[in-house]
Parts: C-alpha cells; sequence; structure tokens
C-alpha cells in the first residue's frame, strides 16, 4: 500500500468532480441542436470575454509545460526562461494575425485553418498537407499531457510492474476525458478550465510564497541553483544564458510563439470566441498567464534548492526529470495540499488534450473526410465523424505512451513544433495576401519540411544518449561557419520554406501556371459579428432547406 | 439605424499597430537582460527584467486595442 493515500484520496476527488463537470457541460449554453460541427467543434462560436481566456489559457499553458519547462530550468538553466519571453512575443502576434483568421472564418464558416488554405488558394492539395501536418504535430502533443499526468502519479507511488498496471490510472483518464468530450465538445475544456486554473493559480500563490520562505528566500534558491551549474561540467548550462546559446534562446522563443499559433488547437480557441473585441481584449489580457509560466519555471530552481532527486525513467540508469515539481510539492507540502497540487497538473492535463483532440478531429472531418470521402455529408454527419475521429485520436495519444518510451513523444513533441511552422507561410502569408502560387507554397512546405527533419536527426542528446532527435539547438558549424553557437531548427526551415516558396512562385508565375480563384474578399477579413452579409446568407439558407 | 447601402471598404490597419513591434521585439534582445547584477529582492537581472517585460507586452497591447477599438457601440 502505498505511503500517500491522502493525495491519492485529493486527488481522485477532484479528478472525478472535474469529469462530472465535463458530461454537465453539453447543456449549457448548448442550443437545441448538437449535432453541428460549429456546435460540438467550436463550441457555438459564442464564447465572450471570460470563457475565452480560460479557454485560450487553459489551451497553451498545459500540464506539460507545468512539469517540462522547471524539468529544463532544473535541468539547464537559464536556457529553459525561454517560455517567458515567448509567451510574451506570442500576443502581439496573434493580435495583429489571428484576428484576421476569426473574420474570415467566421464569415465563410471555416472551422479549422486548413478550410482557410483551401479557399484562399483554390488548392485541396495544399490544404490537405496543412490538415496532416497539424494532425501528425497535435497527436504527440496529446500524449505529452500524459506524460504530465504520470509523472504527478508516479510521484504517489501510483505504478506497477507490468506496462499495462502502470498505465492503468492513465487509461481510465483517458477513458473518462474521451467519453464526455465525445458528449459534450469544445463546451466541456471551456467548462473545466474555470476549475483548472483555479487550482493552478491557489497552487502557485502558495508556492512562490511559501516556498522561498521555506528555503531561506530567493536570493539563496538562486544561489543553489548557479552553485550546481558550476559545478557541473555540462556547457551550455548557468543562471544567465553564455555566449552560445543567445541566438538558440531568442530563435527558440521566437519560433516558438510561431508554432504555437499555428497549432490546430489554439485556433480553435480563437475561432470559438464570439467577435473580434473578444479576441483583442484577451490578447492584452492573457499575458497574465506569463508571469504563472514564469513563476512555475522558477519551481525548477526552488527544486535543486531543496535538494530534490528525481525519480527514475523507464530506462535503467536514467532519471526522469519530470518528476522534479511533484517531488517537491510532495516534500514541502502538507499531503492534502500536495494532492490539491497534483490534481491541478493533472486536470491542466485534461483541458488541453480535449481541445487538441477536438482540433485534430475538426481538420479530419473537415478536410479529409468532407474533402475527399464524402463530398455531400451534412452538418450532423460531420459532427459524428468528428466525434468518433477525437476518441482515435486520444486512443491513438494512450497508445503512444503505453507502447513507447514516454521519452520518444518528447521527441516528438519537438518535431512536431518545427513541422507545424511549415504550415506558417500559407496560413499567415495567405491572410495579407495572395501574392505567392499555390504551387510554391506546396513546395516550399516540403523543403522546409526535409530540412527540418535531416536537422532534427543530426542533433544527439547528451542525456539520453540518443544520437538523433536529441533537441532543437543545431549547431551552425554543421553548415560549415567557424562558431560554437546554436539556432532553432525551426527558425531555420521555416526562413528556407518561405525562401523556396517565393522563388517557385516567380517561376511559376513567368511559366504562368494557373495560380487558382481567391474564394474570399478583401472585406472578408475585418468581418465582425452581426455582419450584415452573414445575416443576409444565414436568412437565405434557411429559406433553401425549407424549400426543398 | 439602418445599415448604409454600400458601407466603405473596411480596414483595419492603423498606425498603433506598429507600437505592437516593441514587445515582439524587445523580449528577444538577450544582450538587454542576459546579466546577474543588478539584482532585484534576489532575483537577478535575467529573471526579473524578463518578468517586467510580460508588463510591457500587457501595457502595449491594452494601450494599442483601446486606440483601435471601433468607436460605435453595436451591442444593444
Amino acid at each position: 500500500m502505498s505511503d500517500h493515500i491522502t493525495e491519492i484520496v485529493v486527488f481522485t476527488v477532484l479528478f472525478l468532480l472535474v469529469s462530472g463537470m465535463g458530461f454537465v457541460a453539453a447543456k449549457w449554453r448548448a442550443p437545441q441542436d448538437m449535432a453541428h460541427l460549429d456546435e460540438w467543434g467550436l463550441g457555438g462560436r459564442s464564447f465572450g470575454g471570460w470563457i475565452t481566456w480560460f479557454l485560450v489559457g487553459g489551451d497553451l499553458y498545459t500540464a506539460y509545460t507545468f512539469v517540462a519547462v522547471p524539468a529544463l530550468m532544473f535541468g539547464a538553466g537559464a536556457a529553459g526562461f525561454f517560455a517567458v519571453p515567448y509567451t510574451v512575443v506570442i500576443y502581439p502576434l496573434f493580435f495583429l494575425v489571428l484576428i484576421r483568421l476569426w473574420s474570415v472564418s467566421h464569415r465563410h464558416g471555416f472551422v479549422t485553418p486548413a478550410d482557410f488554405v483551401r479557399t484562399r488558394y483554390d488548392s485541396p492539395t495544399l490544404a490537405l498537407l496543412i490538415a496532416i501536418t497539424g494532425i501528425v504535430a497535435t497527436m504527440p502533443y496529446i500524449a505529452l499531457q500524459l506524460v504530465g499526468i504520470e509523472a504527478v502519479l508516479k510521484t504517489m507511488g501510483v505504478t506497477g510492474d507490468s506496462p499495462l498496471a502502470r498505465h492503468a490510472p492513465i487509461i481510465i483518464a483517458f477513458a473518462i476525458l474521451a467519453a464526455y468530450t465525445y458528449q459534450s465538445g469544445l463546451r466541456a475544456p471551456a467548462l473545466i478550465a474555470f476549475v483548472k486554473d483555479t487550482l493552478v493559480y491557489i497552487v502557485i500563490a502558495v508556492a512562490v510564497i511559501y516556498l522561498p520562505y521555506k528555503l531561506g528566500g530567493w536570493g539563496a534558491i538562486f544561489d543553489a541553483a548557479d552553485a550546481k551549474f558550476t559545478a557541473s561540467p555540462a556547457p551550455g548550462d548557468g543562471i544567465i544564458l553564455n555566449a552560445n546559446n543567445q541566438v538558440q534562446y531568442f530563435t527558440l522563443a521566437l519560433g516558438s510563439a510561431l508554432a504555437l499559433f499555428l497549432y490546430p488547437h489554439s485556433i480553435t480557441g480563437v475561432l470559438a470566441s464570439r467577435n473580434r473585441g473578444v479576441i483583442k481584449r484577451n490578447m492584452s489580457a492573457l499575458p497574465a498567464y506569463s508571469f504563472l509560466l514564469g513563476l512555475i519555471a522558477l519551481l525548477g530552481f526552488m527544486a535543486i534548492a531543496a535538494g530534490v532527486k528525481p525519480l527514475p525513467g523507464a530506462k535503467a540508469g536514467s532519471v526522469d526529470s519530470n518528476t522534479v515539481v511533484p517531488l517537491l510539492f510532495d516534500m514541502k507540502f502538507p499531503a492534502w495540499f500536495a494532492g490539491v497540487a497534483f490534481a491541478a497538473i493533472g486536470i491542466g492535463a485534461l483541458v488541453p488534450a480535449a481541445i487538441m483532440s477536438i482540433a485534430a478531429a475538426n481538420l479530419f472531418t473537415r478536410n479529409i473526410y468532407k474533402e475527399y470521402l464524402k463530398r455531400d455529408a451534412t452538418p450532423a454527419q460531420e459532427a459524428s465523424v468528428a466525434k468518433i475521429t477525437s476518441l482515435v485520436v486520444k486512443i491513438g495519444a494512450v497508445a503512444f505512451i503505453v507502447f513507447l518510451d514516454p521519452q520518444f513523444s518528447i521527441d516528438l513533441q519537438l518535431i512536431g513544433g518545427v513541422i507545424i511552422l511549415q504550415t506558417g507561410p500559407s496560413v499567415v502569408l495567405g491572410l495579407y495576401g495572395r501574392w505567392l502560387h499555390r504551387g510554391a507554397l506546396i513546395a516550399g512546405w516540403a523543403a522546409g519540411m526535409l530540412l527540418a527533419f535531416w536537422m532534427l536527426w543530426q542533433i544527439p542528446n547528451a542525456a539520453t544518449k540518443r544520437a538523433h532527435f536529441g533537441g532543437s539547438a543545431f549547431p551552425l558549424s554543421e553548415f560549415g561557419l567557424d562558431s560554437s553557437k546554436t539556432i532553432y531548427v525551426g527558425f531555420v526551415a521555416v526562413l528556407v520554406n518561405l525562401a523556396v516558396a517565393v522563388l517557385a512562385t516567380w517561376w511559376l508565375r513567368v511559366m504562368k501556371v494557373a495560380p487558382g480563384v481567391d474564394g474570399t474578399t478583401p472585406d472578408d477579413y475585418f468581418a465582425d459579428e452581426g455582419d450584415p452579409r452573414i445575416e443576409r446568407e444565414k436568412a437565405a439558407a434557411v429559406d433553401t432547406v425549407s424549400s426543398t | 439605424m439602418a445599415e448604409p447601402k454600400s458601407p466603405p471598404p473596411r480596414t483595419d490597419s492603423s498606425p498603433w499597430n506598429w507600437l505592437l513591434l516593441v514587445p515582439i521585439v524587445v523580449p528577444l534582445l538577450t544582450p538587454l537582460y542576459n546579466h546577474v547584477e543588478p539584482r532585484l529582492a534576489g532575483f537577478p537581472l535575467f529573471y526579473w527584467l524578463q518578468l517586467a517585460l510580460i508588463l510591457l507586452g500587457v501595457g502595449t497591447t491594452t494601450l494599442v486595442y483601446q486606440m483601435t477599438k471601433r468607436k460605435r457601440v453595436d451591442r444593444p
């Protein structure tokens, strides 16, 4: 029997409470008819300021962030703090760019970024590439949420010897998640996000006041981290950056910000908002979460000061650094409060996992099923395909964790971030103009992908002794440059992608290859709630239905 | 209020939007904050200045939002 019984009870009770909310969410703000993708997959496009705040916040700051960012700080120091500039840079970008995507999607009824690309460039092929990239990048991200829950369960001693026994709690948790997402769609994570954030705020507020007090103040915490990194032989660590990883730091922050807002689940959160004002207001308020993230990151240094020793990893001799934050809570807090903290991390995994599986399901339904399998699918058929796809996606994510080494999911997520960036030229530049040719965008996508995989293949991982896919920091010396600096792979790949797209556009124009017909008008990019044209079309749609 | 027959072409461009470059560029300038001293309440400069840049981000986006808000009340 485990000696963490109080923690387990608190964790389980909170977890079940939230699951109950997930099922009830179907009735929350729901219309008469849930059998429509707009309702199931976008919450009726009706969310106001507060819900969007919790939904997008719950979407961008995941359980994996809570365990992995401090783990990175614990292991590498300052380099892990990139998460702070990354989440500062992202909001002005959202503010300028995604607002246009909201407008054009609102007017045309787009549910996914690939829907937009399809209409803008008149290219089902390009849309298919964007959709597949989105689904492939999202799957390991969902799996990582399970890594977050697993770190907590491991700390509470809920583990078994056989792979199946070890993963049983996660399988149960995900089965519950799958059931209520199936029923309630995007309304479930939107409602649960309130609880998740309340718990996270309480835990962090207590942690950043109580722990420094116990550990001798912030000065002592930073000194302990400094002492550890000075003593360690690793070249890249320290409490500030060194000459070699500054380029990596800012390219990773910028690249991650661009990647994050191209991820299908962030776009789902934004498209579910009621109007442009809701999005703009949120972009000025959401950075409050970045403050939280910065404090969470510093838990990694507190773990150093407290002398936390991470639990062993899946392979003999390795350590699972994702367990440092749960261990810190377990060590320094009374059992009941540690239980609350663990529940915050566990529930923090459910919100994004639900949104991500919905986003992946929307992509499959709109850009593969409706495009290639059943052109005349009704809205009700679309909704039911999306519901089933969301189940398949979650089963896939669980399979990742159960049958593969979790380290593999972390590597895959790294690749996911880099490949989702390759959809940037089509989606982002498409919102501003249509100069780039659809064929050239496909060529750029392919070039960016190839280069990204080649670069990631070259990077070994010192900690896990793997020869490939060991990180995102590419040594510039590999390009033949006389330098010991490193740079973020995704940043280089997307620049090459863009360069190829520009050159190929020029060539395709010279060859007079047809660019396709733009299905949008300039005015679409500024449409807002209550747009007269949309109201007219709604009325027209009702007439058509009643006359057939 | 009736909608005019042909509304003027809409746009969301505004000189205020250029201000958003500030919170995009400044947090990426590592030489600005890659120092230990001066410390603030035990926090090395690297940490407290980057946390302070969050306020810069909030302030700028809020200002741009307020200045570019459509000037009509469209909710009853």
